[in-house]
Parts: C-alpha cells; sequence; structure tokens
C-alpha cells in the first residue's frame, strides 16, 4: 500500500542504476529535498538549529566520511575526531590568513587538507589490518589533539589557546560569528551535507565504490581482478579524510564558534562518530543519516521525557543515556550488524506485499 | 616429448595458435619444501590446458606463479613472446589474465551484477570528478560496462539472479558467478583452480558445456585444474601432470592415458 514498485519498469541501463530506480522512492527523496531547502529555514528557531539541526547535518558529513572508509572499503578509523579538527584548524588559518576569501571556499580547502592529512595517516593501512589500524588511527587522534595545543602558530598564538570564528558572510548573510541567524546555520551545513551525500552516493554505486568493497570483502581477490589495494585503500582514505575535514570546520566556524581542541575533537568524538555509523548502517549512505540523526536526537530525547517529564536529575538522566547508549550498541551488533538501514530495507521489503504477505 | 607446428588443428575443428605463455625451469620453494622443481610448459592460443596431479603436487602453486601470487626462485615466465618481469597481482590482471579460486573469493557484501561489474573495473577510466558528479565518462562508462557485464549473464543463465547478494547464493551458482566475473574481464588467459570441485555430476556437465563454450565462442585460451579425471580427458586439449613438484607427463589426453610414470602416480607401484 505504502510502497509500490508495480508497473515501475527500468528499460534502460541508467535508469536501473540511479539512485532511486523506484519512483516512488524518487519523489519522497524530491519531497525531502523540498521540505529541507524551502521550508524548514522559514520555520526554524534557535532551539531546533544549535540543539538538533545543525549538529545532525554536521555529524552526518562527518559519518558519510567515516562510512566510506569503515563501511565501503573496511579500514577501521579511530581517528575521526582529529581529523575532524584538522578540518577545523585548516579552516581558522586560512579564515584568518585571507579575510577576504569566501568562507565557502575555505571549507572546500580545509576538506583537501584534512584529506591529504588523512592519506598520510592511512598508508599504515597498507602493511596492517583490523585492530592493529585502529590502534595506528587511534595514535593519529592523539596526536593531532597534542599538536593543536602544542603548537601555537596553530591557534595564532592566542592567550588562552582557543580558536574564535570571526565573523564570515556569503551573499551577504552572516554564517559564522555569534550573531548569525539561526535559518543561516542551517542552511550552509544543509548545502554542504547535500553535497557530501550526493558525492557519496555516486562514488559508492561507481567504479571506485566497486573497488572499495572489493577490497572490503576479500582483498585477495580484489588484487587478481585487477585492483591496485594501494590505490584503492588511499583513495577512501582521502574521499573520507575530505568530508570529515568540512564536517570537522563546520563544527569549529558555524556550530561552537570557538574551539578548545581536547574538548571539542577529543576520543569521544571519534566514537561517537563511529557508534553513528554502526547504529545507522555500515556501508549505507543512508545509514549515516539514520546514525547521525539517533545519536543526536536521543539525548535531547531522554533529557526532554526525563527532566523535562519525568523531573529526574539532569547528572542522572546524563548517566542513564550513556548506560542506554551502550546497550543499544550492544543489542544492534547482535541482532542487527547492519544497523538501521538494514531494518528500513526490511521494512521496505515487508511493505511491498503489506497487507498480504503472500 | 610434444612438438607441434606453429598452428595446427584438433579433431574436432578448432584452430589452436602459438605458444602464448611459456614457463621455463620453474622452481618455487617455501623455506625448505620444494613446491615446484624445475618445470617447463607452454600454453598455446585457443586451447584448453588441464594441469593434473594427485594432492600436494604443486599445481595450486603453478596456478599462483602464473596469476602473480608467488615469484618463483628460478625460471622464467614468458608471456606473449617477451620475459615477463616479476610482478603483483593486480599488473598480471590488467595483461588480460583473469582466474577463479579453488574456494570462492567472491565478494560476498555486493550482489552477483556489482560482483561481475569488478570484473570490468581495469577497463573503466572515469577521472574521480567525472565519478563524484555520475556526469560524462563515468555514466556512459558505465553504460557500456553495463552491457557487457549483461551479455556474460545472459551466456552462463544467471541474469534471473543479478541483483541478489552473492552471499545468498548455493555453492555451484556462486561457481558460476566467479566464472562470470572472470570472464567479464575479458581475459587473453583464463585460469581456472579447479572448477567443479564439490559439484554433483549435473552441475559439473553444466560446467564444463560453459568452459566448452566459452572456449569456444570468445577464443579464450583455459588453463585448468582438476581433480575429476574424465572430465579433464573430455575437455582438455593437452594435459601437464605433476608429482611431488616435479612434471611427469604432458601431451594429449590420450598420450597421458598411456604414460607409465602417470599411471603409478596415480595408481601407485609396488615397492621391493
Amino acid at each position: 500500500m505504502f510502497y509500490r514498485e508495480s508497473g515501475d519498469f527500468s528499460e534502460t541501463y541508467p535508469a536501473d542504476s540511479q539512485t532511486f530506480p523506484i519512483k516512488f522512492d524518487r519523489y519522497r527523496y524530491y519531497a525531502v529535498l523540498v521540505v529541507a531547502f524551502l521550508i524548514i529555514p522559514f520555520i526554524v528557531n534557535d532551539y531546533w538549529a544549535n540543539a538538533i539541526l545543525v549538529p545532525f547535518l554536521i555529524y552526518a558529513i562527518a559519518a558519510i566520511g567515516l562510512n566510506i572508509l569503515v563501511g565501503y572499503c573496511g579500514q577501521v578509523s579511530l581517528g575521526t575526531g582529529g581529523f575532524m579538527a584538522v578540518g577545523a584548524y585548516a579552516c581558522y588559518k586560512l579564515m584568518t590568513a585571507f579575510p577576504d576569501v569566501s568562507i565557502m571556499f575555505h571549507i572546500f580547502i580545509s576538506g583537501g587538507i584534512t584529506a591529504a592529512v588523512v592519506t598520510l595517516f592511512g598508508l599504515p593501512s597498507l602493511r596492517i589490518k583490523g585492530f592493529y589500524l585502529a590502534v595506528a588511527t587511534l595514535a593519529a587522534q592523539f596526536f593531532l589533539v597534542w599538536l593543536f595545543n602544542r603548537v601555537a602558530w596553530f591557534y595564532n598564538y592566542s592567550a588562552s589557546g582557543q580558536i574564535n570564528a570571526p565573523d564570515r558572510a556569503v551573499f551577504g548573510h552572516l554564517v559564522t560569528g555569534p550573531n548569525t541567524d539561526a535559518w543561516a546555520k542551517y542552511m550552509i551545513c544543509l548545502v554542504f551535507l547535500t553535497f557530501a551525500g550526493i558525492v557519496a552516493r555516486n562514488l559508492t554505486r561507481g567504479s571506485l565504490g566497486r573497488k572499495w568493497s572489493a577490497i572490503r570483502d576479500m582483498d585477495i581477490a580484489a588484487e587478481i581482478i585487477g585492483v591496485n589495494p594501494l590505490s584503492a585503500k588511499l583513495s577512501a582514505f582521502a574521499i573520507s579524510g575530505f568530508f570529515i575535514g568540512i564536517s570537522g570546520a563546520l563544527f569549529f566556524s558555524v556550530y561552537l564558534g570557538a574551539v578548545e581542541v581536547g574538548e571539542a575533537f577529543g576520543i569521544q568524538k571519534s566514537f561517537l562518530v563511529l557508534f553513528m555509523i554502526i547504529i545507522g548502517g555500515l556501508g549505507s549512505v543512508f545509514g549515516s543519516f539514520a546514525g547521525a540523526a539517533f545519536m543526536v536526537l536521543l539525548p535531547v530525547l531522554l533529557k526532554n521525557v526525563l527532566v523535562g517529564g519525568l523531573g529526574w536529575d539532569t547528572a542522572l538522566a546524563a548517566h542513564l543515556e550513556f548506560i542506554i547508549v551502550g546497550a543499544l550498541i550492544i543489542v544492534f551488533l547482535i541482532a542487527e550488524p547492519h544497523g538501521l538501514a538494514q531494518l528500513w530495507r526490511v521494512a521496505k521489503e515487508k511493505l511491498r506485499l503489506w497487507p498480504f504477505p503472500h | 616429448m610434444f612438438d607441434q607446428p606453429e598452428s595446427f588443428v584438433t579433431s574436432d575443428g578448432r584452430t589452436i595458435g602459438g605458444v602464448m605463455m611459456e614457463m621455463k625451469n620453474i622452481t618455487l620453494r617455501f623455506g625448505g619444501v620444494v613446491a615446484i622443481k624445475d618445470i617447463s610448459f607452454d600454453i598455446r592460443e585457443g586451447e584448453i590446458r588441464a594441469i593434473i596431479g594427485p594432492n600436494g603436487a604443486g599445481k595450486s602453486s603453478m596456478l599462483n606463479v602464473i596469476s602473480g601470487f608467488y615469484n618463483p626462485q628460478k625460471g622464467e615466465v614468458w608471456y606473449k613472446g617477451e620475459r615477463r618481469p616479476s610482478m603483483k597481482p593486480f599488473e598480471v590482471a590488467r595483461q588480460g589474465i583473469a582466474r577463479t579460486f579453488q574456494n570462492i573469493a567472491l565478494f560476498e557484501g555486493m550482489s552477483v551484477l556489482d560482483n561481475v561489474m569488478t570484473g570490468r573495473l581495469n577497463h573503466m577510466k572515469a577521472g574521480i570528478l567525472s565519478q563524484a558528479f555520475w556526469y560524462g565518462t563515468a555514466q556512459r562508462e558505465e553504460t557500456e560496462n553495463r552491457e557487457v557485464v549483461e551479455r556474460v549473464l545472459d551466456f552462463l543463465e544467471i541474469q534471473h539472479i543479478r541483483k541478489t547478494p552473492v552471499s545468498r547464493l548455493p555453492y555451484g551458482l556462486k561457481k558460476r558467478v566467479e566464472l562470470a566475473r572472470a570472464l567479464a574481464a575479458d581475459p587473453k588467459i583464463l585460469l581456472l583452480d579447479e572448477p567443479m570441485a564439490g559439484m554433483n555430476v549435473e552441475e559439473k556437465e553444466d560446467m564444463s558445456r560453459f568452459i566448452l563454450d566459452v572456449n569456444d565462442e570468445f577464443g579464450t585460451t583455459i588453463a585448468l585444474i582438476e581433480h575429476d579425471m574424465s572430465v579433464v580427458m573430455d575437455i582438455s586439449d593437452r594435459v601437464v601432470v605433476m608429482d611431488y613438484g616435479k612434471k611427469i607427463g604432458d601431451g594429449t589426453p590420450k598420450e597421458v592415458r598411456s604414460n607409465q610414470a602417470v599411471i603409478d602416480a596415480y595408481l601407485g607401484v609396488a615397492h621391493d
């Protein structure tokens, strides 16, 4: 009833390989785009933007980036926080060094710089796999945070050791700094997320994505059909780093405005993004969105229910959140290793036949 | 032992061309174990060449030498009249040598279509920007290669499962998908490592028919390892027999069958 594909035939190969081959899905996707771009900006207020929408959009970009590396290419990374910090500091340095250049360029270039750094830290992946690679990226995480704390050049020798985003405008509207409107913050993040989502989807359905998946599923067989493991793995690190860098730049300049590296981009950020893709679904762009939404909404929801609804102590609610998130991750790993994206797929399969199961 | 003109016609009317690949005095050691000892043989264009021998004879090692997994300590591999330097497996693949594995080596997380499409990766050259925006070369290439892949799927009769995840397929079909992936690469030489291992009679018949059809229709040179003697004797043009890393026979199935050393290796010989 909700989901029909009968009478929906692909007549050409391009039609068959498009992102949403089923008409119903395609229209739903357009509807989501229309709502996101044309309706939400006019009704969004400060609370919704700062507590839910902007963090969701930024984390979704980071999750897409990490999902390319972990979910598609099978290379475990625990350095996401550190890599986001690279994007943030690159953006800060660019914003202060070239104040006349549009921040849109700065964010893109920050992504590029992060891509280069992540590729460098990806080099050990050619020799080591699994746990050992995870530990190597963990080293990157601690090294990068240490670096940004220690080398004063990165924070322009400011006394506090913090970096602060100066006011920058796009098309005459402020997007960074304390006086930014909620809708402007939302829009700039949305534009980058849309870009990231479309590019990630296109890359993963094309020949590069197949190379990554081949390396993930069986690297020996991938090599025998002509995939160069060096270029396949490093390209995954680079593309992943590009998106993570963009998300780090946005997280600093648009969302937080002022950053102390150990607090904003510590190891807990790496785990948060990793949980997002595990819960959302490894190897799925939709899963990155779902996981980011879940991990951003859950604390807000719990807080509203426990503190606002039941009148509990804030600290108690915060601790309970840890327990619930931890339990959920265990449940997901056991019951549905492919995450929310797989649940969604199963639901769609069922809805195809609903209400008649046969 | 075996001497033939530059090209000749077999009894069933197929033309076998000149030497395509030649192994010269290959010796492969793992520490103290000698897996292959001073073996030479050639593979001619358009033929079906079988490598047989008892377990542990070094057949798979030989295939791994050809496909670049192992570099022999001694000996030379000649391909298309040139000596091949030591190469990585993916470089060998790009020269037009495709293979299947004894234990199926498919990409379990992907659909049949995507698996077979990976076989076309060496034919896809679109840049990263074109792929990122799904525009121009990337889109055109995807369609062109999809057409090739669909022909292969059609040829091996697996179109109906093209969107099925490989992990859900039964063993026999997986073997066929792996053959499809190797075939999609449009190889000059196709190496098959026990293509019929673990199959029932019917599946073996199907697979034999596909191997013969591939050879017949695309003119692909095929080198295969197989344990089922009746199949080997039936479909191959020439057979190399190995035992304990040494070559003990080489020739047409008929010649090999009457070779005393081969009979001894397979049936055992009385020690007194």
